[in-house]
C-alpha cells in the first residue's frame, strides 16, 4: 500500500510575521478592546446558572409552537420578567423567569407558567437556581479560570523561561476574553458549560503556541548565528502546517458537536469553535512576536544551557 | 524506537481488547446485563440529564442548629446554678453565646465551678484536633460566657447532615427500590437525585417532603385557661400560644415544655377511624415513650394534650383514660393523602434543622433519549470528518491515526466503566472533543515526519524522528489541558464535572494510542516493506 495522502499545505513558507508584528498586535488590542467595551457596556447574557431564575425547555406535543401565543399566555401572568425563545425545528422553546422573591414563589411562578401552558406542549426540561448558588457558582467560575491560567502559566514557566510562560499565557488571556467578548456580542447565553469551554479552551489554545515554542528554543539551539528575529519567522513558519492543522481536525470534531448536538451544549460548542479559531491566529501571530518584548535573546535561552552543560561536566 | 518488542505489543494488544471487553456491558440489553458474571458487571452510570429525572440542591439550616443548641445550654445553666444554690438573673442569649449575671459577684467564681462540667470533649478523633465542645469562661467581675466553639459546632453540623440524609432517604424511599441518591455537598448542603420524576406533581410531593422538618411533640393543654382569655389577659409563664390547624380554636394555649417528643416514636401508620371512617395516623411509641405516656394520661385523665407538628397543633384530643400500651392515633380533618405523607415522615423520624431547596434541575426522559441520540450521532459524524481530514492528508498513516482515535473512544468507554463514573451530556460532548485531539497528536507526529523527509532524511529513520521528536511536544501540549481538566473537575460543580471527566480520561487515552497503537500499526508496516528500500510513508 503506497497511499500518502494529500500534502496540500505548503511548506517553505517565508511569511515575515516578525515585520509585520505591529499590525498583528494592533489587531489583537482593538479586538481585545471591542470585547472590553461590549463586556463593560452591555455584559453578559446570564443563564439561570449565573443569573438564578427559572427555565423551561418546552416543545409543542404536535405541529409548530406559536410562539407570541406562548408569550402572550405567560406575560399576563404577571411574573416579571419572562422571555419566550424559539428554539430547535420551529416546535421548541426556551422560557426564562426571572428570580423571584423566595424559594417557594420561584417553585410557584414555575409551576403557573407550566399550568398555563396546558397540555398541547410538553415539559422536557427545568432548571431553578436560587441566588445563593447562582452567585456561588459565578464566584467558582471565575476561581477556576483563574487557577487554570495559573496552573497552565507554572507548568509553562517550569517547561520553558520566564519570557516564553508569559507570553503564552498574555496569549492565553487574549484568546478567553476575546471569545468572552463574542458571548456579549452575540448575546449568547453565558452559563456553567460556557466557563467550562473557555477552560478547555484556555488548556487546548495554549497547545499550538507550545508547538511554536518548543520550535524556537529547538532552532535557538541549532542556528546559533541566526538574527532573532529572522529565527522567530523561521520557527512560525517551520510549524505552520502543525498548527493550522490540528487545530483544523479538532475543529471538524467541534463543528460536528456545533451542528448535531442538543440545545444545551449550543453555547459550548460555539465557544470552543470560535477559541480555536482565535486561539490558532495568537499561536501564530501574537504568541511569537510577544518575545521581542519581553525581552527574549539568544542568551536567555543559550545561557540556561551553557550552565547546564557546565553543571553535567562538572 | 520503531521496534516494537514483544512484550510491548501483547500488553498493548491486552489492552485494546480488556477495553473492548469492557466497553460491552454497556451496551447490552437488561437481561444479558443481568445475566453476566459478577467480574464483568462494569458500566458507567448515565447522569440524570441524559436518563431523565430530579436533581434537587437543598441547604440546612445552620443557624437554627446553633440556636437550638444555646436553647438547651441555657436550660442546663438554669439548671445546674439552680441545683448548686447560686443566686443568678436569667441567663440570656447574645452574639453566639450565653451570658449569665450574678447579682452577687462573689458567686461567679462559685457559678463557674458549677458550669465547668457541662463542657464535653469534642472535635474529630480523625484529625486529632481534639478539645471540649464549650468555652466557658468568665467574662466580666460578674458575670460569664458560655460559647460553644467552631470545631463542635461544625461536628453537630456533620452529624447533623448525616442524620438528615438518613431521614431523606427514608422518606423519599422507604422501600429501598427507587435508585434515590442522597449527598452531602459542601458544608451545609444535600443533594438529592431521582431518576424517573418528571411531573410537577411528583416534583411537588419530593419538595414537600424536603421542606417539612416533621418535628412532634406533645404537649399539655392548659387545664382551665383558654387562649382567647391568655390572649385578654396575659400567657401565664411555662405556657405558650400555638396555631391550630384543627377545627375549633385557631390558637391553643399548651405548655412551653413538650412531655413527649417524635423521638420517642416506634412506628406512625395510615389507618381509619373503626367508627367516623376518616383517616387517621396510628402511632406506638417505644417502651421509654410508653411508660411516660402512660404515667401522664393517668395522671391528666380528662385533661387535653396537644399534638404539635412543626409548630401547629394538628390535634388536641382529651386523655379519656390511662393509655398503658403506647400506642395511639392522631384525627384530625386529615385527607388520605396527608395521613400517608405524614405516617411516612413520622416514621422516618423529624430533620434536625430546616432545609431550603436553592436549585433544581429535571430532565424528562424524552429529552434525555434525545440528547443520547443526538450525542451518538455528533460523535459519529465527528468521527467520520476527523476520518475523512486524517485519510485525506496522510493517507494509510491516517488510517492508522483513525484507528487509534477509535480505540481512544473504546478506551475512554472502558475507563468510566471501570471507575463507575457517570456519563452526562457534557461528558459526551467531552468525547467528542478529545477525539479531536486525539488526532491531533498524530497530526504533530506525521508533519514531523514529512519535515524530516523534506530534510533528506531516509524513510525509515524520518519514522523514527517523527516519534521520537514529537514526543516532548505532544506531551506538553495534552499537558496543559490535563490541568485545567482537572481543575474543573475540583472546583466544578454538576455539569462541569461530567465533562471534566471525560475530557481527562480522554487525554490519557489519547497518549496511550498515539503512542502505542499508531506506532505499532507503523512499526508492522514498515516491518512489511523490503527492509533496505522502505517507501516514504506521507
Amino acid at each position: 500500500m503506497k497511499f500518502k495522502g494529500f500534502d496540500f499545505f505548503p511548506h517553505n513558507t517565508k511569511w515575515k510575521i516578525i515585520s509585520w508584528r505591529y499590525v498583528f498586535i494592533g489587531v489583537s488590542w482593538a479586538l481585545a478592546i471591542a470585547a472590553a467595551g461590549m463586556l463593560y457596556g452591555r455584559g453578559l447574557n446570564y443563564g439561570v446558572d449565573f443569573k438564578g431564575g427559572t427555565l423551561i425547555e418546552v416543545q409543542a406535543v404536535s405541529g409548530n409552537l406559536e410562539i407570541s401565543g406562548v408569550r402572550d399566555k405567560l406575560n399576563k401572568l404577571g411574573l416579571g420578567d419572562v422571555q419566550v425563545q424559539a428554539i430547535g425545528k420551529g416546535n421548541e422553546a426556551l422560557i426564562r423567569i426571572g428570580q423571584q422573591a423566595d424559594e417557594k414563589a420561584q417553585a410557584v411562578a414555575a409551576a403557573k407558567v407550566k399550568a398555563a401552558l396546558g397540555d398541547g406542549v410538553a415539559i422536557r426540561r427545568t432548571e431553578t437556581v436560587g441566588p445563593t448558588v447562582s452567585s456561588e457558582l459565578k464566584r467558582t467560575g471565575i476561581y477556576s479560570v483563574i487557577a487554570a491560567l495559573t496552573g497552565i502559566l507554572i507548568y509553562v514557566w517550569f517547561r520553558f523561561e520566564w519570557q516564553f510562560a508569559v507570553a503564552g499565557i498574555v496569549a492565553l488571556v487574549h484568546d478567553v476574553f476575546i471569545t468572552t467578548g463574542m458571548f456579549s456580542l452575540l448575546w449568547y447565553e453565558f452559563d456553567l458549560a460556557t466557563v467550562a469551554a473557555l477552560l478547555t479552551l484556555a488548556g487546548y489554545s495554549i497547545n499550538d503556541t507550545v508547538v511554536v515554542f518548543d520550535r524556537i528554543r529547538e532552532n535557538m539551539r541549532k542556528y546559533k548565528k541566526m538574527d532573532f528575529e529572522q529565527l522567530l519567522d523561521l520557527s512560525i513558519n517551520e510549524t505552520l502546517s502543525r498548527t493550522v492543522l490540528t487545530s483544523s481536525v479538532t475543529a471538524v470534531a467541534v463543528l460536528a458537536l456545533y451542528l448535531f448536538g442538543t440545545e444545551a451544549i449550543h453555547g459550548f460548542s460555539f465557544a470552543m469553535l470560535f477559541g480555536i479559531v482565535i486561539g490558532t491566529y495568537s499561536s501564530i501571530f501574537v504568541a511569537a512576536p510577544l518575545l521581542l518584548y519581553f525581552g527574549v535573546t539568544r542568551d536567555t535561552v543559550q545561557g540556561k544551557q551553557d550552565a547546564a552543560a557546565k553543571s553535567v561536566k562538572a | 524506537m520503531l521496534q516494537f518488542t514483544r512484550w510491548k505489543t501483547i500488553a498493548t494488544l491486552a489492552v485494546c481488547l480488556l477495553g473492548l471487553l469492557l466497553c460491552i456491558p454497556n451496551f447490552l440489553s437488561k437481561e444479558r446485563f443481568d445475566a453476566l458474571p459478577v467480574i464483568a458487571k462494569h458500566k458507567f452510570g448515565l447522569g440524570l440529564d441524559l436518563r431523565g429525572g430530579a436533581h434537587l440542591l437543598t441547604t440546612m439550616d445552620l443557624d437554627e442548629l446553633r440556636k437550638d443548641w444555646l436553647g438547651n445550654i441555657q436550660d442546663e445553666v438554669r439548671k445546674r446554678l439552680r441545683e448548686a444554690k447560686i443566686v443568678f438573673t436569667p441567663p440570656g442569649i447574645q452574639n453566639g453565646a450565653v451570658n449569665v449575671r450574678f447579682p452577687k459577684p462573689e458567686d461567679t467564681e462559685a457559678g463557674l465551678k458549677a458550669l465547668q462540667p457541662m463542657a464535653q470533649s469534642a472535635g474529630n478523633a480523625l484529625t486529632g484536633a481534639t478539645g471540649r465542645d464549650l468555652d466557658i469562661k468568665q467574662a466580666g467581675p460578674d458575670f460569664l460566657t458560655i460559647t460553644p466553639t467552631e470545631p463542635a459546632l461544625n461536628e453537630r453540623a456533620t452529624q447533623a447532615i448525616g442524620a438528615a440524609i438518613e431521614i431523606i432517604r427514608k422518606r423519599l424511599d422507604p422501600d429501598g427500590t427507587k435508585e434515590v441518591a442522597v449527598q452531602r455537598q459542601g458544608r451545609d448542603r444535600i443533594l438529592v437525585q431521582q431518576p424517573g420524576v418528571e411531573t410537577e406533581k411528583e416534583l411537588e410531593a419530593i419538595r414537600n417532603t424536603l421542606r417539612q422538618a416533621a418535628k412532634m411533640t406533645f404537649h399539655l393543654v392548659h387545664p382551665t385557661m383558654t387562649a382567647e382569655e391568655a390572649k385578654q389577659t396575659r400567657v401565664p409563664s411555662g405556657y405558650m400560644l400555638v396555631p391550630a390547624t384543627d377545627r375549633g380554636p385557631a390558637e391553643e394555649l399548651i405548655e412551653t415544655r413538650p412531655v413527649l417528643t417524635g423521638e420517642q416514636l416506634k412506628s406512625a401508620n395510615p389507618g381509619f377511624d373503626s367508627q367516623t371512617n376518616q383517616p387517621i395516623i396510628q402511632f406506638s411509641f417505644n417502651s421509654t415513650g410508653a411508660r411516660i405516656f402512660g404515667k401522664i394520661s393517668s395522671e391528666n385523665i380528662g385533661r387535653r394534650f396537644a399534638i404539635v407538628l412543626d409548630g401547629k397543633v394538628i390535634s388536641a384530643p382529651v386523655f379519656r383514660s390511662a393509655i398503658l400500651g403506647g400506642s395511639g392515633e392522631i384525627s384530625g380533618s386529615f385527607t388520605v393523602e396527608e395521613v400517608n405523607r405524614l405516617s411516612t415522615l413520622l416514621q422516618s423520624g423529624s430533620l434536625p434543622a430546616k432545609l431550603t431547596i436553592v436549585e433544581e434541575r429535571v430532565v424528562g426522559a424524552s429529552l434525555g433519549a434525545d440528547s443520547i441520540e443526538q450525542g451518538k450521532r455528533a460523535g459519529m459524524i465527528g468521527l467520520i470528518g476527523v476520518a475523512a481530514f486524517m485519510i485525506f492528508a496522510y493517507g494509510l498513516f491516517g488510517v492508522f491515526a483513525v484507528i487509534g482515535a477509535a480505540l481512544h473512544v473504546v478506551l475512554v468507554l472502558a475507563l468510566m466503566s471501570l471507575l463507575g463514573s457517570t456519563m452526562t451530556l457534557p461528558g459526551i460532548a467531552g468525547v467528542v472533543l478529545t477525539i479531536g485531539m486525539a488526532v491531533d497528536a498524530n497530526v504533530l507526529i506525521y508533519e514531523r515526519i514529512r519535515e524530516e523527509l523534506r530534510n533528506g532524511k531516509t524513510p525509515l529513520s524520518a519514522i523514527d524522528a517523527g516519534f521520537a521528536r514529537a514526543y516532548a511536544t505532544i506531551i506538553d501540549s495534552q499537558l496543559t489541558t490535563f490541568i485545567a481538566g482537572l481543575l474543573m473537575f475540583a472546583l466544578g460543580s454538576g455539569p462541569v464535572k461530567g465533562f471534566a471527566v471525560t475530557l481527562t480520561l480522554g487525554i490519557i487515552t489519547t497518549v496511550f494510542t498515539a503512542f502505542t497503537v499508531t506506532r505499532m500499526l507503523a512499526s508492522w508496516w514498515v516491518q512489511a516493506q523490503d527492509r533496505r528500500m522502505v517507501p516514504a510513508p506521507l
